[in-house]
């Protein structure tokens, strides 16, 4: 018998966590993309374990499609990144706060 | 001991080896200062969420996801963190929210907590096959290719083609914001 699903959710979540936090707690905007990155292979993993447990080809097909937006979230993120950095120098969240109240 | 009889000794094996690469591999992600590493991390990670993929029958995810995550996005990380040459300049020690990481922290585990609460509360799994694969069972290997291929081709074409505009979408955006402004001054 298999490793059951729960395990492979659990693992999803704690995954997901571990994102999560690094996302609120780092300061640069690249490191924030990576722990973006961190998340949405939790949630593909969550919807990987649940194609295999229902047996449906839906979640498959979802994860290539949230594959194909991370691959384009990337490339305008990091785009975002280098025009920031070309005028401020600096890759800090912090930094950023023209628009602060 | 117990939990390795109950299951088949080799998904346990597999199971514990993708949670040791992706636990590791996250971490490293969060704690490491050097952006480089963290980027390294994060391809442990990305492999390890492919052997889990491997291991619940969906082969051509798995490879997707080391061409597409492990030798793409992460590549541009890599390229970016260069081109830009942030290596250690983030000033991690520094703390301009008092408390922030504790707060993100019991924020973090109350979420997670009520995830895993509510999935153990919950029960899916009804043992009929889905509608999505016309009665038949999720497949492995090339068959496993061969629906979802068909499953995108025919239910989700539209999303599909949808995927094709945003990817232009984007690399016309990338290249925009990307772009030094030299042809503006040069025609001013």
């Amino acid at each position: 018998m298999n490793v059951p699903a729960a395990w492979y959710l659990v693992l999803a979540a704690v995954l997901f966590g571990i994102g999560g936090y690094g996302l609120v707690t780092r300061r640069s905007a690249l490191i924030m993309f990576m722990c973006l990155e961190l998340m949405l292979n939790a949630v593909n993993l969550t919807f990987v374990t649940f194609s295999r447990t229902l047996s449906d080809i839906g979640g498959q097909a979802s994860v290539f499609f949230v594959m194909v937006v991370a691959a384009a979230e990337v490339t305008v993120g990091l785009g975002i990144v280098v025009a920031i950095f070309r005028r401020r120098s600096t890759t800090s969240v912090d930094e950023l706060s023209e628009m602060k109240g | 001991m117990m939990l390795a009889l109950a299951y088949a000794v080799p998904s346990v094996i597999v199971f514990v080896a993708a949670a040791a690469l992706i636990l590791t591999g996250a971490i490293g992600v969060i704690s490491l200062k050097n952006p480089v590493h963290a980027a390294l991390s994060l391809i442990m990670t990305l492999f390890g969420v492919a052997v889990a993929f491997i291991a619940q029958q969906a082969d051509f995810l798995a490879a997707v996801q080391i061409i597409v995550y492990a030798g793409a996005i992460v590549v541009l990380f890599l390229f970016v963190i260069m081109f830009l040459g942030v290596d250690r300049r983030e000033g991690v020690d520094v703390q301009p929210l008092v408390s922030q990481k504790p707060l993100a922290l019991v924020g973090v585990v109350i979420t997670v907590s009520a995830i895993i609460f509510t999935m153990s509360r919950s029960s899916w799994v009804t043992g009929v096959p889905s509608l999505s694969l016309g009665g038949t069972r999720l497949a492995t290997g090339s068959h496993n290719v061969k629906q979802l291929g068909t499953s995108i081709f025919t239910t989700y074409l539209f999303a599909f083609e949808a995927t094709a505009a945003l990817l232009i979408i984007a690399v016309v955006g990338a290249v925009l914001l990307a772009r030094r402004e030299r042809v503006l001054e040069e025609a001013s």
